[in-house]
């Protein structure tokens, strides 16, 4: 913060975005960023207790739907897509690490194309996402239908909008937020790292979600 | 010293290759999965186990080269190690609440 008053000083600049602070030996981004990932933790951590709270405390898990015999997980949800899914986030998550990498590389275009490939795959991860809510709510499973479908909703819901919130971040970085390249491409890179966190973890998220919602 | 600066683009180049080989083991964990739950090759708790223990891998893999905890400051590792103590009290309150509601049954 500039103490002279006058509007946008040498001194006005947020330090740290490239260089190490020298108590963290982080720049400050990336420690952000990982504080941040840690309160997610929590975050998912207590709907997944409460799922677990949910499913020891059931009779029946999934809950016997009215007038139907018992059926597993997997043949309640569409383990097909979802797998689908899984591998689509996986790419996702090489994508963006790739396009830190060409960065590194000082290679611009490479991870234009990478980060936009990035995109494509959160797109397809919510239109397969979309479809599998349809099917549900085709069939009539809802949020209130039982507490299956009510975590199932609840925790890929949160999940869905962690991917949608990546989306617009990515969308940012490769349009209007790219020109940063052409002045400090070195803090340029370092957001690209930092948004590559935030997503590698909501495909971690998804790597719990998958066996425990689906499989198991 | 492990931030980025240093590195060349020949380190670059030979992390890609690591890269490449954790999404091969990410696609190979991904079909184990699903093959051992779909098909019911196992059932029960030691389904639970495998499929956990599997989830447990796969994340570790992505969390030590694609956010690269493997060669990370010691500040993150602290960070980490609270956000799990905490995680993990988190993912016990089920077994508490029951221990409580098992306590209960022995009041007269």
């Amino acid at each position: 913060m500039s103490t002279h008053g006058h509007a946008a000083s040498a001194d006005d600049v947020i330090p740290h975005t490239i260089a190490p602070h020298a108590d963290t030996g982080l720049y400050n981004g990336k420690f952000g960023i990982w504080l941040f990932l840690a309160s997610e933790v929590m975050l998912f951590g207590g709907l997944f207790s409460a799922y677990i709270l949910l499913r020891v405390g059931a009779q029946a898990w999934p809950p016997i739907l009215h007038g139907e015999e018992w059926k597993p997980a997997t043949e309640i949800l569409n383990v097909p897509l979802a797998t689908l899914n899984t591998i689509i986030l996986i790419t996702s998550s090489v994508t963006v690490v790739l396009a830190w990498a060409s960065l590194k590389m000082k290679e611009f275009s490479k991870a234009k194309m990478y980060i936009w490939l990035t995109i494509a795959c959160a797109l397809g991860f919510m239109v397969v996402k979309g479809f599998e809510y349809g099917a549900k709510f085709h069939h009539g499973y809802l949020p209130h239908t039982n507490n299956f479908f009510a975590i199932y909703f609840t925790i890929t819901g949160l999940h869905g909008l962690h991917v949608l919130g990546g989306i617009v971040v990515f969308l940012y970085l490769v349009t209007t937020g790219a020109k940063m390249w052409e002045t400090e491409p070195e803090r340029f890179t370092n957001r690209i790292e930092c948004t590559g966190l935030y997503w590698h973890f909501v495909d971690l998220v998804w790597i719990f979600l998958f066996p425990s919602l689906y499989l198991l | 010293m492990s931030e980025a600066h240093a590195q060349s683009t020949e380190d670059i180049k030979k992390s890609i290759r690591v890269y490449m080989a954790v999404f091969g083991s990410l696609m190979v964990l991904t079909v184990l999965t699903v093959a051992v739950a779909y098909f019911h090759f196992l059932t029960g708790p030691m389904a639970i186990f495998v499929g956990l223990t599997i989830a447990v891998v796969k994340a570790s893999l992505v969390a030590l080269y694609f956010m690269h905890l493997i060669h990370e400051e010691k500040t993150i590792y602290r960070v980490l190690v609270l956000t799990f103590f905490f995680f993990a009290v988190c993912l016990f309150v089920p077994v508490i609440t029951d221990l409580n509601a098992q306590a209960g049954h022995h009041v007269p």
